[in-house]
Parts: C-alpha cells; structure tokens; sequence
C-alpha cells in the first residue's frame, strides 16, 4: 500500500492535520494510532473546556475526541485504530517506508511525506527518582484517568497530587469523582501554576490545599501505600503524610521513540524532535506536530500545530515554489527552558511563520514581569510585551521581528 | 483449600526461588512425590526477582570453594537449558575496566585468580581497543579485563521454567505457604504452614532470606542471614546503543563498585549498591543510594545523563557470615540445607540442584529415574534479541491477538498477556503477570497502558 501522506497518532494534532490535509486535497491520507479508539489524550479527561480555539465551541474530552475523529473520516482520511507503528525507514521507492503491527498482521506502507503526532506522556515516579518501597498505589493522572473514566474505577481514601499545574488540579476532579479525598496537592515551587479561576474552583469546591515549597522525599508502604515523606524546602522540617493514593502529574516528556529510531535531531530543551516554524525536522519530508515538539500544550492547541503542519506538507507537496533556503536555530536562554518551534525556516519569501503566528516557551522560574528579548549576532531584532514567566505555564513570543531576521546569520537567541 | 499435604510427600521443597524451582525440577526427573512451597504468592519472588540479571562465568569466585565449582557448573548448564527452553540470554561479554592506577594493577590478579577458577578465556584489552569497543565509554579508563562468557539473561523467565517444568513433572507448587514450625513423626515431617500442614518425609531448604529460621527449626545453627541491599536502576530502552557489552567494575579494598549492562528486554541496568540492613523484607530504595548510582554512572557511561530512568528497584542477597554457600545434606535427618546462596543463584541454580540431589541420593533418598524423560517446557520469549510475538507475520496470521498491542513501552501483545494468565504457573497479581510478559515494565509505567492491563487481568477472574 502506499499513501501521499501517512500520519502516526490520531490525538488532536493527527487528527486535525489528516482532515487539513484532505481538504487541501491531497489524495490519500492514512491514520494510524495504536489505541483501539481514536483521539488520544482527550478520551480520558471529562472535564470541559476542549475545541476553543479550533473548533470554537466548548465539549468535553472525549466529545472532543470524537468529533475530531469524525471530522478527519469525514474528510476522506482512513483511520487505522489498534495499529503500532513499530519503524519509519526509507522506502522501496524513494519516500517511507512505515511498518506498522495490527491484528491483520504486519504491513509496511510507502509514505511520500510522515508527520510524527505521538504526543507526550507524564513521567512517572521512577523517573523522577523519588526513593521508598514500591506499593501499586502511585501512578500517573495519565493512568488515573484511564482507570477512573475508561475503566470505572474507584479510588477511595486519601489522595495526594503531586505537582500544581493545571492538570494536577485536573487529576484532583478524577480522584473527587473516584471517591478520593485530596489531602493536598505538593509542588516545590514557590507557588501554584494555574491559572487563578481554576484554581479558585478547586479550592472552593473541594478544598483542596495547595502545598508550595514542598518536596516529596519518600514513598512508604510495602503492601499498599502508606503514605509519603514530605519536606519543607524553606525549613528543611520533613513530615509523613498518610495516603492512599499518589499521583504524579504533570513533567511532560514527548513519546519520541520512533523520532529517536528515524534518527531525527532533538531539541534539548522539548527533548522532541527539532522542527522548524514550517514543522520539518531534521529528515526531508518528515515533519512533527502536536505536544511532541511541545510537551505539553492545550488539546486545541495541539490540533492547530497539527494544522499548521498539514498547509506545510501541502505546499511541500505542491512543488518548487516552497523550496527552503535555510535554517536558523532558535535558542532560549535560562530561565527559559525551551521553545517551540526552535527554529526559523527561510523560504524565498523570507523566515516562515511558526503555527498560530507565535513561538511557545516555557520557564522554569517566576518571573512576575518579564521582557523577551530577540536577539541575533548581537543585534537586537524586538521585545516582547511585558509577560509572567510560571514553570509549567505557556509564554508567547509574537514574530514581529521576524522580517529583521538576517538569513545568512547565525542562530537567533530568545533573552528574557 | 483442603490440606495441602494429607499425603506424605517423599520431599517438601521449602522456597521456590531459582534454587528451589531449580531443585524441584531436578527431582522432578526421579521417582519422587515433591511438594515445592513458598509463603508468596509466585516463584521467584525475593532474591531471584531483583537481581543484576547477569549469568556469570564464576570467573570471580574464590577459588577452591564450593560456590566457585557449582557456579562453573550451573553457568554451563544453564546456558543449554535456556536455549532449550527460550529463556531470554544474550552472550555480550563483560569488560572488567580500571578506571585508577590501582584498579589498573589489580587486574592481572583477577586473571590469575580466573585460571585459577578453571575459566581461561579472560584476556587483557588495551585502553585503545575499550574505547573503540565501548565508544560511548567516560574519559579516564585504563584499561580492561574482558569476560567474553559473561552473558545477561532474564530473571524472571528462569524460575518460571524450572517451575513450570517441575509443575507439569507433578511437582506439587504450594504458593502463599509459608513454613512456620515443624514437627518430627515417625518416618516424616509435619510442616505447619500458613495454609495447614505439610507432610514429607525429606525436607529441602532453600529459603533465601528465611533460611537461617528454617535451618533452626531443624536444630541447625551455623549461619545467620544478613541481608545485603543492592539498589539499582533501569534506564531506557533508547539508551541500550550506548553500550556492547558488560561494563564490571574491578573490585578493590575500598569498595566492590557498580556496574553498567545492557539487560535481555533491550534496557540499560546500573547499579548495585551493596548495604547491610537489619530487615528481611527492606527492599525500599533510598535517596542516597540513587544518588551514588546517578553518579557512578555519570562517570562510566556519561550519555545516561542524557537518559530518561524506566525504573528503579532493590533486591536483598541472602549473605550470610561465611564467604561460602551453605549446603549440608543430613541423611540421618533427611534434611538438606542450601543456603548462603549470596548472589549468585541465577547463574549456579542448576549446578547447585545438580550437587544437592546427588547428596540427597547418597544420604539415602532413592533416586530412580523415571521411564521416560519429562519434556522441557518452551517458555514464551519476553527479550529483545530475538522475534517478538508482534514482530512475527505468521503468528499474527495464525491469531490476531499477537499483533493487538496492549503494552505500548514494551510492545506486549493481547495475545502474550492471555497466554501468560493461562499458563501453568499464572500470575497471581499484576507484579506476576509483569514478570511473565513485560507488561506495564516500560517508560511509562502505566501512563498508556495500566488501566487496560489490570483490567485483562481481572476479566481472567482473578482477585
């Protein structure tokens, strides 16, 4: 089999980019997820608030989900569900060559042009390192959604969330709805990362403390949980804080297996494959969208990346006229931690825009007022607004400067 | 259940770790009634579990002592029973590699003390031919002893088979057992257990971390357990090009080192850390020990930094005071003692039941063979070397379920996951279906896939 465009991930970003794709109308445009349903992240997570800024209307996770799916089908792309991509290779005639394992066996299908849609995942305990025994109790709000709404679980007793942002707050709504207590939620920053009206609703609704400054140390219990070690980051006092459940929320890392396995660059900072304002990688004719080149950002947002890549691949496949002329890194200086795209793709029309007209940053540090500086060879090309730097909070960076970009210099420095 | 033992048993096994499955099915070739029980509720559960993984040569072992012979026994051993089974192994070699002048000049003695051990294929490697061997290697070696024998194999596979071919022999497998007092009658033993008694008339023990309390109970004073923690920590899959082989540190006075190795389901392992503890069942790991192996392996193998940790986990070796195994066979009492197995377990296993079940024989347990050879079993491949169930097109066209993916990390398949809760020795929980499939072990333990693996685990009926 062989397709003009093959897709691998049917969250927001596949989805919306396989419909955009159609609609532009490139021929044939293949789907592929591994889940058994399409929709990715979304199709756990209840609450409402998806499709603002894509859709322009406002559903629930899995309504989302489902529409986006639709949508894409609608269009004319084939969605191939319970289907592993497992390599992207070159193909036997120029282009790729994806394997992909599925009930009806395995299939490697020519690709003239692979996006790379595979989202992010939270990172577990063991990755952060958090020392003690290791009771089943302690999970992901990833895992935590899937058995809550997908599987019907309930979760009573104490509960601790570890981590301030806004899907810790999200994780606090499942584990009310699975019966749980929320004792409180732990972050080692200064203060909560949500937004205020979210946070506000929480506290209100479930009075659910947030517990800056604060680290978990130790994870107890043998059989089941016990509970956990927690310090004071400003005292150093530590305190055992009996619960039931322990969920780690939030510290994205994008699910870059196969971006690693086709030997794409990756940005040290999103730890996703490098891509450029028109979403290329660093392999031609492959392109990467979605919270894997930036982990992680709302659903919408996502499927407007996904978009975004879509009207790159069609102008690709279009002809010359889109021919690219450079590349220009874009670097974030400390307290940033990174930004997304990292950097700019130089056509004959100038520098390329990134998705939405804006780069997406992130900080690891607050800043209450900040000014984004652009600089490159020395030379300052614009300043952003004031903006508030939260760890864990999207910053925007519009391209106003973007025409001052000099093509044959060196790479352009974001300064905060 | 009913009483687990009315009948007396000819032997009762107490501990199915490695060297008791291993045992078990080494009697399970004779005339025997066996009973095998341990107080968890699966094989392999203690020191077997959480171990280094590694099948060794005993090119290391004190020379002269009972565990340098049976461990150049059961290596050899092993290694024709794994490819007769599928236990997962893969023959990388170790390099022994001296990082300080010190470490340098220590290892012509760790060949000699090799030879000694009747391993001669050790060989000296220059720092030019380690680097270029080991490119991803940290600055600063010396040098290095390589090991080509020294292999990696899958903990967990190994008691399983020995187990489950011991089971389908008639071994009788008694899980959540635990020996808790033992009283002699005339001609056999009355076990009390945590699930009623247990009668047989020879009794083995090889109970790991509870051997000393089981020694006791048949007047055996010689040894005490001390366990001895070992921290360690798996790293990803995408960090397995950074290594070939083995990476071994050389042992001096001040401290036994951590090493790095590439393990059979495609990861990187470091560790472990070496400390005494009071507990039998401490396996928590500390801050201060992941910290110390975060280190260590910045030093041997500086591209983990760059890595994202799958797990992390800590086993406890049954030390005891001596430097040797403990192994006693009391014909009079038709008792056998084998303990003070350390670390070396996997890899001696069947060296170990291979010497035992000859002492039984001469201490008077009679050993007929049966009529006619049990089969060994064919274990479901769990490693990364060989063709997994969802990469094999003929298997996938035979049934469906071997390319539905369930696990993503580990790319465990509906089909391999059903298998596993149908076995002869199925999982009693989700630690045990893990084990036999890899199942929820990846990068995102659990973030993807947890929720539809317990739930296929609890569909299969099970508590």
């Amino acid at each position: 089999m062989n397709v003009d465009v093959l897709v691998v991930g049917a969250g927001p970003a596949g989805l919306s980019a396989a419909r955009e794709l159609r609609r532009r109308g490139v021929g044939s445009v293949l789907v592929a997820d591994r889940e058994a349903e399409a929709g990715g992240i979304p199709r756990h997570s209840w609450h409402t608030g998806y499709g603002l800024r894509d859709l322009h209307r406002i559903l629930s996770g899995p309504a989302y989900a489902r529409a986006l799916a639709d949508a894409a089908v609608a269009a004319g792309a084939e969605v191939r569900l319970g289907t592993t991509v497992t390599c992207c290779g070159p193909g036997a005639s120029g282009g790729f060559g994806v394997t992909m394992t599925s009930a009806r066996g395995i299939e490697t299908v020519g690709a003239g042009v692979v996006l790379l849609a595979t989202g992010c995942r939270e990172r577990p305990r063991a990755a952060r390192l958090i020392p003690g025994d290791r009771p089943a109790e302690v999970m992901t709000t990833g895992e935590l959604q899937q058995r809550v709404y997908l599987g019907d679980e309930r979760w009573p007793g104490r509960a601790l969330v570890v981590g301030a942002e806004h899907v810790s707050f999200s994780a606090a709504v499942t584990l009310a709805h699975a019966g749980a207590r929320v004792v409180a939620l732990v972050t080692e920053y200064e203060r909560q990362q949500s937004y205020a009206a979210f946070r506000a609703g929480a506290a209100l609704r479930w009075r659910v403390p947030v517990w800056t400054s604060t680290a978990v140390r130790r994870v107890d219990g043998r059989e089941r949980l016990a509970g956990v070690e927690v310090a004071d980051l400003r005292t150093g006092a530590t305190r055992f804080v009996p619960c039931d459940t322990l969920i780690f929320t939030a510290d994205w890392i994008p699910d870059h297996e196969l971006a690693r396995h086709a030997g794409l660059d990756l940005d040290p900072g999103t730890r996703g494959p490098a891509v450029d304002t028109r979403l290329r990688t660093s392999a031609a004719g492959l392109f990467a969208a979605g919270n894997l080149v930036h982990a992680a950002e709302t659903a919408d947002i996502a499927a407007l990346s996904g978009r975004h890549a879509a009207r790159q691949i069609v102008a690709l496949i279009a002809g010359p006229g889109a021919e690219l002329k450079g590349r220009l890194p874009v670097l974030a200086e400390p307290p940033l931690r990174w930004i997304s795209p990292n950097a700019i793709a130089v056509t004959a029309d100038g520098p390329a825009p990134p998705p939405l007209g804006r780069f997406v940053l992130r900080s690891q540090e607050f800043r209450r007022v900040a000014r984004l500086e652009v600089r490159q060879d020395g030379r300052l090309l614009g300043r952003s607004g004031p903006v508030r730097l939260i760890p864990g909070r999207p910053v925007h960076l519009g391209v106003g400067w973007l025409a001052r970009v000099d093509p044959a210099g060196g790479p352009v420095h974001v300064v905060p | 259940m009913t009483d687990p033992g009315a009948s007396v048993a000819d032997v009762v096994i107490v501990g199915a770790g490695v060297v008791g499955t291993a045992i078990a099915r080494t009697l399970a070739g004779y005339r025997l009634d066996c009973v095998l029980a341990d107080a968890a509720c699966d094989v392999g559960t203690g020191t077997s579990k959480a171990n280094t993984a590694i099948l060794h040569t005993g090119f290391d072992a004190k020379p002269g002592t009972l565990e340098s012979r049976l461990l150049s026994r059961g290596s050899a051993l092993l290694r024709e029973y794994a490819a007769a089974t599928g236990i997962p192994v893969e023959y990388t070699g170790a390099l022994l590699v001296a990082w300080t002048e010190e470490q340098f000049a220590a290892l012509p003695a760790l060949a000699e003390n090799a030879r000694r051990n009747g391993y001669l294929a050790v060989r000296r490697v220059g720092a030019g031919e380690l680097y270029a061997r080991e490119p991803a290697l940290g600055p600063g070696a010396l040098g290095a002893l390589e090991i080509p024998d020294e292999a990696i194999i899958c903990p967990w596979t190994t008691p399983l088979a020995f187990a489950t071919e011991a089971v389908g022999a008639g071994v009788r497998l008694l899980l959540g057992t635990g020996v808790t007092g033992v009283s002699a009658v005339e001609g056999f033993y009355e076990l009390a257990t945590t699930r009623g008694v247990v009668r047989g008339r020879w009794v083995v023990n090889a109970a790991g971390l509870g051997s000393d309390v089981v020694d006791r109970m048949f007047g055996g004073d010689g040894f005490t357990i001390r366990p001895r923690r070992g921290e360690l920590i798996v790293f990803d899959k995408l960090a397995r090009s950074l290594l070939r082989s083995i990476l071994l540190p050389v042992p001096t006075a001040r401290s036994k080192g951590v090493l790095v190795a590439p393990t059979v389901y495609g990861n990187v392992l470091l560790g472990p850390t070496a400390e005494d503890v009071p507990d039998r069942s401490d396996t928590a790991t500390t801050a201060a020990g992941l910290e110390s192996l975060m280190a260590a392996g910045r030093r041997i193998l500086p591209g983990l930094a760059d890595e994202e940790v799958t797990a992390t986990y800590a086993g406890l070796r049954a030390a005891t005071e001596h430097v040797d195994y403990q192994i006693r066979v009391e014909g009079a009492r038709r008792y056998a003692c084998v303990a003070g197995i350390r670390s070396t377990g996997l890899s001696a296993s069947l060296g170990i039941a291979e010497h035992v079940v000859g002492l039984l024989g001469e201490a008077g347990l009679p050993l007929r063979p049966r009529p006619s050879s049990v089969a060994l079993p064919r274990m479901p491949y769990i490693g990364e070397a060989g063709r997994r169930p969802y990469q094999d097109a003929e298997l996938i066209a035979s049934d469906g379920a071997y390319g539905q993916i369930v696990c993503h990390c580990e790319r465990v398949s509906l089909g391999e996951v059903r298998d596993a809760l149908a076995s002869p020795v199925p999982p009693a929980d989700l630690g045990g279906l893990r084990r036999r499939t890899r199942a929820m072990n990846g990068r995102c333990q659990g973030f993807f896939c947890a929720a539809t693996v317990s739930r296929l685990f609890e569909g299969a009926g099970r508590p």
